[in-house]
């Protein structure tokens, strides 16, 4: 029989705040234990919480980049549970009146447009951290309450997703746009994007869908991506064989690929949740959402049909480049101090995006600029320096913060494009490889290619290679 | 007829984290029906038509900006707990996962 996967996803990305929700503690991650903490977010009997205006509007943003409906007036709600991580034993949330509700989010699997639906995005806050310490015979956990209460959104997808390949789709375009209107940094590896798959697999054409298995603990992309092939496989092999699968919460296991089923009792879901008495509602008028609409900047989608239309970029070219939008934002710097867009693209993506690699930083901490960037392409283009010299210019450039034209200078790198000069090195290089001569004017033309690549060695990279494989040609009395 | 069996005492205390006696939950199922049985007085309210109101006050919109303000001592933080590390609250182990 074949199967399909459904798919759904759940999404908290924490806010880019600099404050709480409900607080003034700072949001830095990585600080020291407790030391970001307040009576408010600690819980303590007699605080009242103050919400952050910012943070609303940050999740106005994105009910209205994921086109929801937004609530004329929306009110937060208490979720009841009872865990060391959550300081008040509830966490507050909105349940009866979310933010936005009835959204979709468009994404492309192998060039087809697909639409998600998006139930509710809604406002609440993070919970603490509980480490385990590393001594195994330790008999205690330790509550960090520094992240207690910091802004999160939660996204809460349909069931919509048909494949992995979908979900990982889902992932990326919905990252592009929190992190383009700077709603959240989307860290995954400091927590502030996280998932929640709910996976379940049914008769390709059935109508009901299976019994559903909610995975947690998936950390990466990746991990989601993994999570659901192997759940895919796992349930599909249950019904097989004659079983039902239950629907439960599992957690993802990424040493070992695996998902396991939770061990604590996991208790049938009740929150209770009931509107939080401490929070007054809050009324969105229509000039509210105005003035928030004039603050968000153009979404990734818009940005990448843009690229391709008016900058003539390759699709895939568009995709990378819009994927961050400080990335974008320097792609479209450069071309508006005049270089060819497919060129700027094609430095960006490789020579730019290695060092940040390298470097592990952020396009921003790099000390080159867009208008530095383009005039060490314009040389390139000018054939004043190869583009072999170009890329280790570029190098030099990262570390020392220096001018392009300042390193050629100072390096003697500029191309030789003077003949006569070039003259000189070439007739020694034919003069030193007399078999690749040979091979050349019996009708071999990779000799050629070996012989540039010499002159190019011999040159330091400076030799212009057109101009080398003229003399090549006229040298050889070809 | 009962509104609270004591399997939904059972439950409540589950969720509470409270471990009662069967004395206990006799009693407590007694008094948490006494107590339901009060708002059987609101539910003969007819309210047909009546949107549930969210909040009883009247108020809308109170908001603080996104400023940062000082936060407490990581010692005065701590001061309270029953135990703790010393950058801590120490809880008993807390089994997430296999
Ligand atoms: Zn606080």
């Amino acid at each position: 029989m074949q199967y399909e996967t459904v798919i759904g996803l759940e999404t908290h990305a924490q806010f880019h705040t600099r404050s709480k929700m409900f607080c003034g503690c700072k949001t830095d991650f990585g600080a020291p234990p407790n030391t970001q903490t307040c009576p408010v977010c600690q819980g303590l009997p007699g605080t009242l919480p103050v919400v952050n205006r910012y943070a609303v509007e940050l999740g106005l943003r994105a009910a209205l980049a994921l086109r929801c409906h937004i609530a004329p007036v929306t009110q937060f709600d208490r979720k009841n549970y009872f865990y060391p991580d959550l300081p008040k034993n509830y966490q507050v949330s909105q349940n009866y009146h979310n933010l936005g509700v009835d959204g979709r989010l468009e994404i492309e699997v192998d060039g087809q447009a697909r639409e998600v639906g998006i139930w509710n995005v809604h406002l609440e806050e993070d919970a603490g951290k509980l480490e385990h310490p590393e001594d195994t015979g330790a008999n205690y956990t330790a509550i960090d309450l520094n992240r207690a209460g910091t802004p999160l959104l939660e996204i809460v997808s349909a069931p919509d997703m048909r494949s992995a390949g979908e979900a990982n789709a889902y992932m990326n375009e919905l990252a592009a746009i929190l992190r383009h209107l700077d709603i959240s940094d989307c860290k995954m590896q400091e927590g502030s994007l996280r998932f929640e798959a709910g996976i379940s697999v049914r008769p390709v054409g059935g109508e009901k869908f299976g019994n559903r298995v909610e995975v947690k603990n998936l950390n990466s992309m990746s991990a989601v991506v993994k999570a659901i092939e192997h759940e895919r496989e796992r349930q599909v092999a249950v019904l097989e064989s004659g079983g039902t699968v239950p629907s439960q919460t599992m957690l993802w296991d990424v040493q070992r690929e695996v998902t396991e089923p939770m061990r604590s009792k996991e208790e049938a879901k009740d929150y209770r949740y009931f509107p939080e008495p401490d929070l007054v509602p809050i009324e969105i008028s229509p000039e509210w959402l105005d003035q928030v609409r004039e603050q968000m900047s153009e979404l990734p989608a818009a940005r990448r049909k843009r690229f391709i239309a008016e900058l003539d970029l390759p699709p895939y070219d568009a995709g990378v480049i819009v994927e961050q939008k400080p990335i974008a934002d320097y792609f479209e710097q450069t071309v508006e101090q005049g270089v060819e867009p497919k060129t700027a693209a094609n430095w960006i993506m490789g020579e730019v995006m290695r060092v940040l690699n390298e470097r592990l930083c952020e396009i921003d901490d790099l000390p080159v600029s867009p208008p530095m960037l383009a005039e060490l392409i314009g040389l390139v283009t000018d054939d004043r320096i190869s583009n072999s010299v170009g890329k280790t210019v570029f190098g030099e450039m990262c570390s020392s913060g220096k001018k392009a034209g300042e390193i050629v200078e100072e390096k003697g790198l500029a191309q030789i494009s003077d003949s006569g000069e070039l003259e000189a090195v070439v007739k020694q290089v034919l003069a030193d490889n007399p078999d690749a001569v040979a091979d050349l004017e019996s009708g071999k033309q990779q000799a050629k290619g070996f012989l540039i690549g010499q002159i190019m060695r011999a040159t330091r990279g400076k030799a212009n290679p057109k101009l080398a494989g003229e003399l090549i040609d006229r040298l050889t009395g070809d | 007829m009962t509104r609270i069996t004591t399997d939904t005492v059972e439950q409540v205390a589950d969720l509470s984290k409270l471990i009662l006696s069967d004395e206990e939950l006799a009693g407590f199922q007694e008094q948490l029906d006494k107590i339901i049985g009060y708002f059987e007085v609101l539910n003969s309210l007819d309210t047909t038509g009546v949107e549930p109101l969210a909040h009883p006050l009247d108020l809308r919109n109170v908001f603080r900006q996104d400023t940062v303000e000082d936060s407490a001592s990581r010692k005065d933080a701590l001061a309270n707990a029953p135990d703790k590390t010393d950058e801590a609250y120490k809880v008993p182990v807390v089994i997430e996962s296999s």
